[in-house]
């Protein structure tokens, strides 16, 4: 039997691609051009400074109520510019009737084709799908044939981007199936383009968004297969994480959703079921929404080199117990080498014409397609079936010499003048071409359109050219309808009766993990600083003898921290090689500098954009005007400015730990952030301290100033004592006095505190003590026990002396403490791999 | 032939591991020249959840995860395996490469998919014009297919290095390629990619060699490893074997385990831990004749 698999091209009009384009406001004879002229006499009469005035207004509300993802620009250059076009492109409801029942065929046709690739295969058998299309792709997941979800939906969200031709048809230019991404940013253009023309947005009779997002959701909870106790699923967003570019727009929707935003080593599969490590151990989660490409979602059974999966996904899902949207594999049918098949896979599946057609695309694995492409390459864009980065041929040489080899590596598609909508550029309007994408959601009763799109305006023409360009906006879409339209929100109005949320020990121990050195670096930061500016208020070129021998505790110190290089604090370093290392204390970005200022604030700014929607926009702006406060460099050294620069640090730092201190809720991620600070400030308190004892000078009034100021308690022994430092006195201030907010004692009572609200993860250690809290017990005891009088005792041998001693179970004790911690509640720590 | 099949693996892990999972295709194929009896798998630390399942290839998959603190991991398949001895085809005596290759260009009939897909590029091999050109060499206007794959082997066998140390499992094809030498995974990548690269369906087989011990002496117990081959599609004969690591065509001396596009598809023991830090592993196989 020998079966020919026809493709079937719907080709534009001869000259279509040289034809003017259709122009939206002019009307297609469905849309009046009365919405258009009423809409766009409205923004006249605006005037353009009321118009940016309320457009800007309306952009930071949406940023507050996001998770203003463009500040992570400020550190890593990743900046979202919020491209937004304040008029809407419009659309009358007899228009969108025509776009909604060909997107819900077409959506309802891929899911069919998923199912059967993943299952039976008969379109292969049948010849209605060419073998290749499916075996050549690097995204058909074998791993995952034969799992069927339970709603027999392998396709839950989709989406397509359309544009209309100029005789005005509307065709389908792409299909987005493994992570129609979008939603969000349409969900996102509509609050504030409501906000800047609510009289135009109430007059026209707008379809709503918050119910297809209403439907969503409750949707996406039917598609679990067995809710847990509480009946309530338990549904997430698994992120690759911040670094992705539609970081922001995952973040938004899951607020808006309600849902929980995870990366994959924040969750676990045991027994073949997926959990979330919290930091009271693991919760069952029962629905996946997932962002993160099918193929990187397992590295046990998927691909072995991702990070951002679940191992173990596969068998859960084999085993029913969670359910993945989209699916798995859904990836396949978005190659556009399916598309010449759509017609007649349509017909096969479904019994019906192809309502939309898609914009001709040859795909070069069949001959005939390959020698007409040859003939006409001109006029067609050429770009890879499947993906997978293939670099795109440039010159018709290339062209057909990977045709020759590989032909059915490649697609050919035709381009197409798209139609042109009025937008709003600085002071006036300009008419640019226009894509829309359309979202549809698969319900177990059929797939239904969200009523609006995220339109972009000013792209290039052509199918390569649909992705955002420079000066690309995107827009809101208005669908008109002709009855009037009922007000929905997912946003909860005060009245309303609320879900309570469950807070408290369910904090995904990554985040813990983050908050906890979140709090060591940002105190590792603080005691640089004050170190460093210690050591230059002590230090000028003429410093000499007995006073060079006080500053040289501080300059150990510098050197244990990693601020200079070893071998500073010889007596042989000369005044200009010291300068050279206080630059490099303060600005060095080298690795071997881990301690600089500069490194350590960015360290800090890292740690913290890894808590960015768990912390509040002010605790986010002290940190990053930190970093900047170190990251520009001086252009010669200059004591007093260094100085200046330490100032604005320490205030910097203090305004954040005020932040933290006045503004977080007293949950677990500001239990582990305070627990960080805790343990870092007591561990370089007592390395400074551990440094002064060993110097011949331990007593001079001087060293012990800095031992004052280091632990900012010179204001406090002043104002007790009104004498020069005492040794006694000064220690007994900043270790043994539990009222002074800088001592190690109070350090390790408020250790002692959050131990004992940790979430206890042994079940039947009743009244005994945590390993964490042994540990801390003896340093605590110890403390506590010092007489107060041997802090005054010099002993000529360390080893003899009950300071030296405390400090030394300090300094092995806090490290360890922090270790168990580590191993206790952070468990997600370090992946690995092994092969035999 | 009948054999005694033992197979052990064991992780030494430098740190704790706390939660590990793992996949792993060590049980034998069944087939028409192939039967195995009482596959047994021994895991220690016992896992808390192992399912087996037969995967899309058809090979015979376990999926186990332990969630046990451990610094070892000790995995061993044990199974009696029966091979019939069947007598390689002729190779003068199969169909033109040509003829066969043609087969598997669009349109491709539907008895012919299942070989089909092992026609394309698969996550280690992707197909290249150098990998064309250098199989040509085997492959005259008038060559019959399997007489110009024992040649291709010739070559590979003979202009390939056999060197345990030079590649490990993440080696990239090109590299091998570029360099010129491998193991039994490296020499069956480079088949499959010339074999491919001309049209023709070609797949990776990883299983185990008896090693034939010199006259005289004793076998030496737990020499022999895990072993990888290729085999291509005849129309004639269905799929063929071909040893590139040592030059024959396997008769009753290699027991297969497992098939697909290339090793990724049959790794015979991979896994995902959380901890462990560094790890050495050391892999002892016994193919014990019978009788």
């Amino acid at each position: 039997m020998s079966v020919t698999t026809e493709a079937e091209q719907h080709s534009l009009k001869t000259g279509d691609s040289t034809a003017s384009p259709f122009k939206e406001a002019e009307g297609s004879g469905l849309v009046a051009p009365g919405h258009w002229a009423s809409l766009l006499g409205e923004v006249r009469g605006m005037g353009a400074q009321e118009l940016l005035r309320r457009f800007e207004s309306a952009r930071r509300i949406i940023q507050e109520q996001g998770v203003t993802y463009n500040v992570y620009g400020d550190a890593q250059g990743m900046e979202r510019p919020w491209e937004l076009d304040p008029l809407p492109m419009l659309l009358s409801a007899a228009e969108w009737e025509g776009i909604e029942r060909g997107l819900i065929q077409r959506a309802t046709l891929l899911n069919r084709i998923l199912a059967d690739c993943y299952g039976p295969q008969k379109l292969l058998r049948t010849g209605a799908l060419p073998p290749a299309l499916l075996f050549a792709q690097a995204d058909f997941l074998r791993a995952v044939h034969g799992i069927e979800p339970a709603s027999g939906v392998f396709l839950n969200l989709y989406a397509a981007d359309i544009a209309r031709s100029p005789e005005g048809r509307w065709w389908v230019l792409s299909d987005r199936t493994q992570i129609p991404t979008g939603a969000g940013y349409t969900l996102a253009n509509r609050l504030v383009t409501a906000r800047v023309l609510p009289e135009a947005f109430r007059g026209s009779r707008v379809q709503r968004l918050a119910g297809f997002f209403g439907q969503f959701r409750a949707t996406l909870a039917g598609t679990c297969l067995r809710p847990g106790a509480g009946g309530e699923p338990r549904v997430v967003v698994l992120t690759p994480g911040p670094y992705n570019e539609t970081y922001f727009e995952q973040a938004y929707l899951a607020r808006y959703l309600g849902y929980s935003l995870v990366e994959g080593q924040d969750l676990t599969v045991h027994n073949r079921r997926v959990y979330l490590k919290t930091l009271s151990g693991l919760e069952p989660v029962d629905v996946i929404l997932r962002r993160v490409d099918d193929a990187f979602c397992d590295p046990l059974e998927l691909r072995n080199d991702s990070i951002l999966g679940v191992p173990g996904l596969t068998e859960a899902l084999r085993a029913g117990n969670v359910s993945v949207a989209n699916a798995l594999g859904a990836g396949i049918v978005q190659s556009p080498a399916l598309r010449p098949f759509l017609p007649g896979l349509c017909r096969e599946v479904l019994g019906e014409e192809l309502r939309m057609p898609s914009l001709a695309t040859w795909w070069c694995g069949q001959e005939s397609a390959q020698r007409e492409v040859l003939g006409k390459m001109e006029g067609l864009d050429i770009y890879p079936a499947f993906g997978g980065g293939v670099p795109k041929p440039g010159r018709p040489s290339e062209i057909r010499e990977a045709l020759a080899f590989a032909p059915h590596r490649w697609v050919a598609q035709e381009r197409m003048r798209f139609s042109v909508a009025p937008c709003w550029e600085k002071e006036g309007f300009v008419e640019k071409p226009v894509v829309l994408r359309v979202f549809l959601l698969g319900t177990p009763e059929g797939y239904v359109v969200m009523p609006g799109a995220l339109t972009r305006a000013g792209v290039g023409s052509g199918a390569s050219g649909i992705s955002m360009q420079d000066g690309s906006t995107s827009k809101d879409t208005w669908v008109l309808s002709e009855q009037p339209v009922e007000e929905v929100t997912l946003l909860q109005r005060a009245d309303s009766r609320m879900e309570l949320r469950r807070v408290g020990n369910n904090l995904p121990s990554r985040l813990a993990d983050n908050f906890f050195w979140l709090g060591r670096y940002t105190e590792r930061l603080d005691a640089a600083a004050r170190t460093l500016r210690a050591a230059l208020l002590r230090f000028s070129p003429e410093t000499g003898g007995s006073e060079l021998e006080q500053l040289r505790p501080l300059l150990r110190t510098l050197e244990a921290q990693d601020q200079i290089p070893a071998g500073s604090s010889a007596e042989d370093r000369s005044v200009e090689a010291l300068e050279g290392d206080f630059m490099e204390a303060l600005y060095s970005q080298m690795p071997a500098r881990a301690g600089s200022l500069r490194n350590l604030a960015a360290r800090v700014v890292r740690l913290a954009m890894l808590v960015r929607d768990r912390t509040s926009n002010d605790l986010w702006r002290a940190l990053s005007q930190l970093e900047e406060s170190v990251s520009h460099e001086m252009s010669s050294w200059s004591a007093g400015e260094a100085i200046g620069v330490l100032n604005r640090v320490l205030l910097l730092s203090a305004s954040f730990k005020g932040i933290v201190r006045e503004n977080m809720t007293r949950a677990q991620g500001w239990r582990f952030l305070d627990m960080g600070q805790r343990m870092e400030r007591a561990l370089s308190l007592c390395t400074f301290l551990r440094e002064t004892l060993v110097s011949a000078e331990s007593g001079h009034p001087s060293l012990l100033e800095s031992v004052l100021e280091m632990a900012d308690s010179t204001l406090t022994y002043r104002s007790r004592y009104n004498l020069l430092p005492n040794l006694m006195a000064v220690y007994d201030l900043v270790l043994l006095d539990d009222t002074n907010p800088r001592s190690l004692l109070f350090q390790l009572e408020q250790l002692e505190k959050h131990l004992a609200r940790l979430p206890r993860r042994s079940a039947g250690s009743g009244g005994r003590m945590s390993p964490e809290q042994r540990v801390l017990m003896q340093m605590l005891s110890a403390t506590r026990l010092l007489d107060a009088h041997e802090l005054g005792v010099h002993h000529a041998c360390l080893e003899r002396s009950e300071t030296a001693k405390l400090l030394q179970l300090v300094l092995t004790g806090l490290p360890q403490l922090s270790e168990i911690l580590a191993v206790t509640f952070f468990e997600h720590s370090h992946i690995s791999r092994t092969h035999a | 032939m009948e054999y005694q099949l033992i197979h052990k693996t064991v992780y030494h892990y430098s740190e704790p591991v706390t939660v590990s999972q793992h996949a792993a295709r060590l049980e034998p194929l069944q087939d028409m020249r192939q039967s195995a009896k009482g596959f047994k798998l021994r895991i220690e630390p016992a896992p808390d959840v192992v399912t087996t399942r037969t995967d899309y290839f058809g090979n015979r998959t376990t999926v186990f995860g332990i969630r046990e603190l451990h610094k070892e991991l000790v995995v061993e398949s044990s199974s009696r395996v029966t091979v019939s001895g069947v007598t390689p085809p002729v190779p003068v005596l199969s169909p033109v490469w040509k003829d066969v290759a043609a087969l598997f260009r669009d349109p491709v009939s539907p008895q012919n998919t299942g070989p089909y897909e092992f026609c394309l590029d698969s996550p280690l091999v992707r197909l290249a014009p150098v990998f064309a050109q250098w199989a040509r060499e085997s492959f005259g206007a008038n060559t019959p297919l399997l007489a110009g794959v024992v040649d291709l082997m010739g070559r590979l066998y003979r202009e390939f290095e056999f060197d345990p140390v030079a590649t490990d499992v993440a080696t990239p094809l090109e590299e091998v390629w570029e360099e010129r030498r491998g193991v039994c995974q490296d020499f069956a990548h480079v088949a499959l990619a010339c074999l491919r690269s001309l049209g023709l369906p070609a797949r990776y087989v990883s299983g185990y060699l008896r090693t034939v011990p010199p006259p005289g002496q004793e076998r030496m117990q737990g020499a022999d490893a895990s072993h990888a081959w290729f085999a291509v599609f005849c129309p004639a004969n269905g799929w063929v074997d071909f040893d590139p690591t040592n030059n024959v065509m396997p008769c009753d001396g290699h027991i297969t385990v497992a098939v697909g596009r290339d090793y990724s598809d049959v790794s015979p023991l991979c896994g995902i831990l959380t901890g462990g830090g560094e790890h050495t592993v050391s892999v002892a196989v016994d193919v014990i004749p019978l009788g």
